[in-house]
């Protein structure tokens, strides 16, 4: 299975503001968008973040796979993420 | 247990440097959750979803300072309901009871307001088509029969002859004042003669009583202007015919156009700034009609046929998500279980649409689109909305006016309209459709009937 990797050069604070020190794009996550970006910071897989969730938000299993992909499909558009 | 968190759809949204919005941030962060008191959320489990709601203060409200407002400037005001813009009963009852005439554009139309207890001459017949016998029925009933054309002026005095009837009619007139297009399809030209040559027929013509003047020179006019030279036209015509053929007219019908708190598609500032007030209008038609000097007694009664200004505001439709998907584009897409075929107004305007539950503060720019299986059934193409979710609900505003009569049924049928009481009692005013009633209007040829398979 691949991994999703978060790119190099990349500043995440603790409110959700994501800042690409080779551009100097920036970005907003909330608060559970931000939750994922610190996960994959950490290399939590994407069963360990989908678990995460559904323990800790009002939210099934379904819902929270789908809006991850998303994410992660936005993450890849902005070149965010690399996949191996 | 553990007490887990509200849920929000992750989001991620670019930011990119220039100049900030003038207009500032978006209002959406704040959600409303009633209308008139009653809970968005009561109202979706008793009535379902799409649900559209009707004030029942607000029409009031909205009739009560229309009309405080041009009697303020004019001695003799009436007001008329435009059946078209929603002509649901206990809609036309509550503008009825406010002391509001009705103004119809068909023969249903005229049926509806008898039915619902407007004196025949409380009527006024608007419209290119009416009936043979749609019109003697009006004529019958004391009812004012606007002409559109000469073929309707012939047919009108023929009947008023044979039948041995005086109908009471009044002529529309189009005429350029600065709103275009001209709406010179309806009724007859002001410059080019035709409405004075109409006139001298009507007045000639025994069987014929003309008792007023109509104009309507457009919808959604944003020029009080226009109204002034309008209201001036009509009024030194009314002179003219005073003069001339020593006749008092009864009234000086402006008709309807004034625009509401809606703002249009391609329309760069918002409404608020851009329409007129209630007041501007009335200081221009009333302005226009004393430039005329008339006597106190030759004052014709001011006739106004205002819809979307009074309804658009008392009107809410509550709709639901469905689901929410990432264009190609990379731009969002909210889907909702309202489209088009109910929110006709969504190809003229940038509606007003609300958040009814908490959501985050990260907003990014959305496109809406209702759940019709058609490219066409887009409700907004553009709207800054934070991360919302399946089931959640979406309030539109303004609503009120034509959506309820032009909206059809088309893959979804229409669902239930409630009205809010003033006392907060909430009145199912119409009933949701279902296939029954879809059937009822069909006939299956026997031929044609399926073998059981």
């Amino acid at each position: 299975m691949s991994k999703i990797h978060l790119i190099e050069n990349l500043a995440v604070s603790d409110s959700g503001f994501l800042f690409l020190h080779t551009t100097g794009e920036t970005f907003t996550l909330n608060k559970t968008g931000s939750e994922i970006v610190r996960m994959l910071r950490s290399r939590k897989s994407k069963e360990e973040i989908l678990k995460f969730f559904t323990e800790n938000y009002i939210v099934d299993t379904n819902t929270i796979e789908k809006d991850f992909e998303e994410l992660v499909a936005q993450l890849k558009f902005y070149s965010l993420v690399t996949e191996k | 247990m553990k007490k887990k968190l509200r849920y929000e759809r992750p989001t991620i949204t670019k930011q990119y440097s220039g100049l900030m919005n003038k207009f500032g941030s978006s209002s959406l962060s704040r959600p409303t959750v009633d209308i008139d008191g009653v809970s968005i959320k009561s109202l979706c489990e008793g009535y379902g979803s799409p649900l559209f709601v009707i004030s029942e203060k607000k029409i009031r409200q909205n009739q009560k300072n229309a009309f405080r407002i041009f009697k303020n400037r004019y001695p003799k005001v009436q007001f008329a309901w435009s059946y078209k813009t929603n002509y649901l009963d206990a809609v036309c009852s509550v503008f009825h009871q406010e002391g509001s005439w009705a103004e119809v554009v068909s023969d249903f139309e005229y049926d509806k307001a008898r039915k619902l207890g407007v004196k025949g001459e409380h009527i006024i017949f608007n419209g290119p088509a009416k009936s043979e016998a749609g019109l003697l029925n009006a004529m019958k009933n004391k009812s004012k029969i606007h002409i559109d054309h000469f073929d309707e002026l012939f047919l009108i005095s023929e009947l008023a002859e044979t039948n041995n009837i005086r109908a009471e009619v009044a002529i529309r007139i189009n005429m350029d004042v600065g709103i275009y297009p001209i709406w010179d399809r309806f009724g007859f030209n002001f410059e080019n003669g035709e409405s004075w040559q109409a006139i001298n027929r009507i007045i000639q013509n025994k069987n014929l009583k003309l008792v007023g003047l109509h104009t309507h020179i457009g919808t959604y006019v944003m020029s009080a202007e226009a109204y002034r030279i309008a209201a001036y036209n009509l009024a030194g015509l009314c002179k003219r015919i005073k003069n001339e053929f020593n006749v008092s007219l009864e009234y000086l019908d402006l008709g309807g156009g004034f625009a509401s708190h809606n703002t249009l598609i391609g329309q760069y500032l918002p409404a608020e700034q851009l329409v007129p007030s209630v007041e501007q209008y009335a200081d221009a038609i009333t302005n226009g009609i004393f430039d005329v000097s008339f006597k106190s007694e030759d004052l014709p009664t001011l006739i106004l046929e205002t819809g979307r200004a009074l309804i658009d505001d008392a009107g809410f439709l509550i709709t639901s998500v469905i689901t929410n998907k990432r264009l190609t584009s990379g731009k969002r897409a909210v889907i909702i279980d309202a489209g088009v075929n109910i929110l006709f107004t969504s190809f003229w305007y940038k509606h007003n649409i609300q958040l009814c539950q908490n959501s985050g503060v990260h907003t990014e720019d959305t496109a809406i689109y209702g759940p019709l299986c058609m490219n066409i059934d887009c409700i907004t193409e553009s709207i800054n909305l934070p991360s919302i979710n399946r089931g959640d609900k979406l309030l539109i505003k303004y609503v009120g006016a034509y959506n309820m009569t032009q909206w059809m049924q088309f893959i979804s049928m229409r669902p239930n309209v409630v009205m809010i009481m003033e006392n907060g009692k909430v009145e199912l005013i119409r009933k949701a459709e279902n296939l029954d009633y879809l059937l009822e209007q069909e006939l299956l040829p026997k031929k044609l009937k399926l073998i059981p398979v």
